[in-house]
């Protein structure tokens, strides 16, 4: 139990090392950041390697952007085997739905009730 | 004097100036909130999981998501998760808590400007990119994956 | 016969006088080491209102309220207001302009604005074309950053060298009598741009531009840094002013501790502002508090103000191009 924990966190910490050096190296602004790491989940799956590390590393590797990506690809492809070419279309939405629905839901919710704050430092 | 020569000599010389940070508390920081929130994910999966054994590991993990999205979304709200931004840097942008926070900050920002022209357009001026290359890429994915099953 | 001296600066031989000058700044800037300079300090930089584009502008109009109160006049008594300030369209110079109902000339120089207006208005009234002139600008940390940069609240880290916009709005009153200081000389500054295309190192952009005014307002009048008891910068920062003094090492003038830069004045180092304040209001409020209390106590006797600017918008900046700068300076002697 400590172990997949240990795990989890190591996975995951590392995981936003690696962007912190490339956010500090390239200036990279956080947007390109997601997308580059939505686009790493994606390959992961599309090769095949990201459910063994899944296996390994569970939320370290599904909580970072970088498991949005793969629900994407992974989505994709199990449509394709369900549904042929239809699949390629709504596969990929399907598998993220609930979270883009959240975000967006969510977003819409918050920005009724709150107010943007002014930053301090 | 040749202008572009200037202007390579001046930007290498600024380059030479830039102040010097310390990498490596960032780096730090990024590793420890980055870990916890993954963390905090596993705690909300192996709890669900707990809770409700009847569901399917798949849709506790779409779960665990839109917890964590709610999570961050509220916090976002609340004026914290910025905050945790400054120190946390990529830590508290590349889990999906980031995704959710960009799409919050700007819908909640622009509120100002009217519900249509500023809430639902600007909602995805930071997170557009990330569903627009997301799904355009898993289509790709989906093609080949297709075109492959033609053949093999 | 033009009244210019050298090849860029002109020189006023009337005399116009800055008479007063106000100063109104944010919660952030209230806790700066020249805090008690100003003339108010906002409790919520919100100012009670909606948003804080109608923020910035009320800040605006409250300053050049302020300042024609200060100088006993009217805002009715101004010929001419000239301000802008950083919001596409600048727009709130135009709906404080709406207030204020005297003629308008709307004027951009982005965070340069301040020296720029004074520069015309001097022109004006030396020109004996206005009796009175209202300079003012403002900016507004939240909205330049909603702009400029992201969301206010989007969790991300500002670079080291990023500034900090100042929530602030001052205004200069200039007339062609009575009890004032002394504007003297002003330099246009020419467009520079050295190649420097990173939004968050404006200092480094706009430093090749303050050495060029720099360089020609020293050369035009025959002086030296040293001929002067205050040298300011607008907003270089402090990347910017370091890059600046060897900038004018290289052209053959040495700056001393007569110089300082208002982006790092109004900020202590305690206040997480990296490299020091930015924005129209930047200059703006320090020069119209801090620099003109000194110039009454008689602490200065004849300094240079220049404002400095960063010329480039959202969509140059993403279609990749470099960010141009620019630098007016004015020179005044005390006077009172």
């Amino acid at each position: 139990m400590f172990l997949k924990y240990l795990i989890v966190f190591g996975v995951g910490g590392f995981v936003c090392l690696i962007a912190q050096i490339l956010i500090i190296r390239t200036r990279m602004t956080s947007a390109r950041i997601l997308v580059l790491f939505e686009l790493i989940g994606v390959l992961l799956q599309a090769v095949g390697i990201f459910e063994p590390i899944k296996n390994f590393a569970n939320a370290g590797i599904t909580v970072p952007i970088i498991g949005f990506g793969a629900s994407l690809a992974r989505g994709a492809m199990e449509g394709v085997k369900k549904a042929g070419i239809l699949g390629i279309f709504n596969g990929g939405v399907t598998a993220t739905s609930a979270g883009i629905a959240a975000a967006v839901g969510f977003g819409y919710l918050f920005a009724l009730i709150f107010k943007a704050h002014s930053k301090k430092s | 004097m040749d202008k572009l020569k200037i202007n390579q000599e001046y930007c290498k010389f600024v380059e030479n100036r830039l102040p010097k940070t310390r990498f490596f508390p960032s780096l730090l920081w990024a590793f420890l909130v980055g870990g916890l929130i993954c963390c905090i994910g596993q705690g909300i999966f192996d709890g669900l999981m707990a809770l409700f054994p009847s569901l399917s590991k798949d849709d506790v993990q779409a779960y665990t998501l839109v917890i964590l999205i709610f999570l961050a979304a509220f916090l976002t709200g609340l004026g914290i998760y910025d905050r945790i931004g400054v120190f946390a840097g990529a830590g508290s942008i590349v889990p999906i808590t980031g995704f959710s926070n960009s799409i919050v900050s700007p819908a909640m920002d622009f509120k100002n400007e009217g519900w249509i022209f500023g809430v639902c357009v600007k909602m995805f001026s930071v997170a557009g990119p990330v569903i627009v290359t997301g799904i355009a890429s898993s289509m790709l994915v989906g093609l080949v994956y297709y075109i492959i099953g033609l053949f093999g | 016969m033009l009244n210019r001296v050298g090849e860029r600066t002109i020189k006023f031989t009337k005399t116009p006088k800055l008479i007063s000058g106000y100063a109104i700044v944010g919660p952030k800037e209230g806790l700066s080491p020249v805090s008690k300079y100003f003339d108010y300090i906002l409790k919520n930089d919100l100012f009670n209102e909606k948003t804080y584009e109608i923020a910035e502008r009320k800040m605006l109009e409250q300053a050049i309220c302020g300042a024609t109160d200060k100088a006993n006049i009217l805002s009715t008594d101004i010929d001419v207001l000239l301000s802008g300030d950083l919001l596409n369209q600048i727009i709130s110079a135009s709906y404080s302009a709406r207030q204020i109902q005297t003629a308008f000339v709307g004027v951009f120089g982005a965070c340069s604005t301040m020296t720029e207006s004074i520069a015309l208005g001097a022109c004006l009234v030396d020109g004996g074309y206005c009796g009175r002139v209202a300079c003012a600008t403002c900016s507004h940390f939240s909205t330049a950053e909603r702009q400029f940069r992201s969301p206010l609240e989007l969790g991300c880290q500002r670079p080291p060298t990023s500034q900090w916009t100042v929530t602030g709005a001052g205004c200069s009153i200039l007339a062609n009598e009575g009890n004032g200081h002394n504007i003297v000389y002003a330099t246009f500054g020419k467009v520079v741009d050295f190649g420097i295309n990173d939004m968050n190192n404006m200092g480094a952009a706009m430093a090749p531009a303050a050495a060029d005014t720099l360089r020609a307002l020293f050369r035009d009048t025959n002086t030296t840094p040293s001929d002067y008891d205050l040298i300011a910068t607008g907003d270089l920062g402090k990347l910017g002013s370091e890059i600046l003094v060897d900038l004018m090492e290289n052209y053959g003038y040495k700056m001393g501790e007569n110089y300082c830069d208002c982006g790092q004045l109004i900020y202590s180092n305690k206040q997480r502002s990296f490299m020091g304040g930015s924005g129209c209001g930047c200059s703006a409020s320090v020069i119209n508090s801090y620099i003109l209390s000194k110039l009454d106590s008689g602490d200065y006797k004849k300094v240079i103000l220049m404002s400095t600017g960063a010329l480039m918008s959202t969509t140059s900046s993403q279609q990749g191009e470099t960010i141009p700068g620019i630098a007016h300076a004015v020179v005044i002697e005390k006077g009172r």
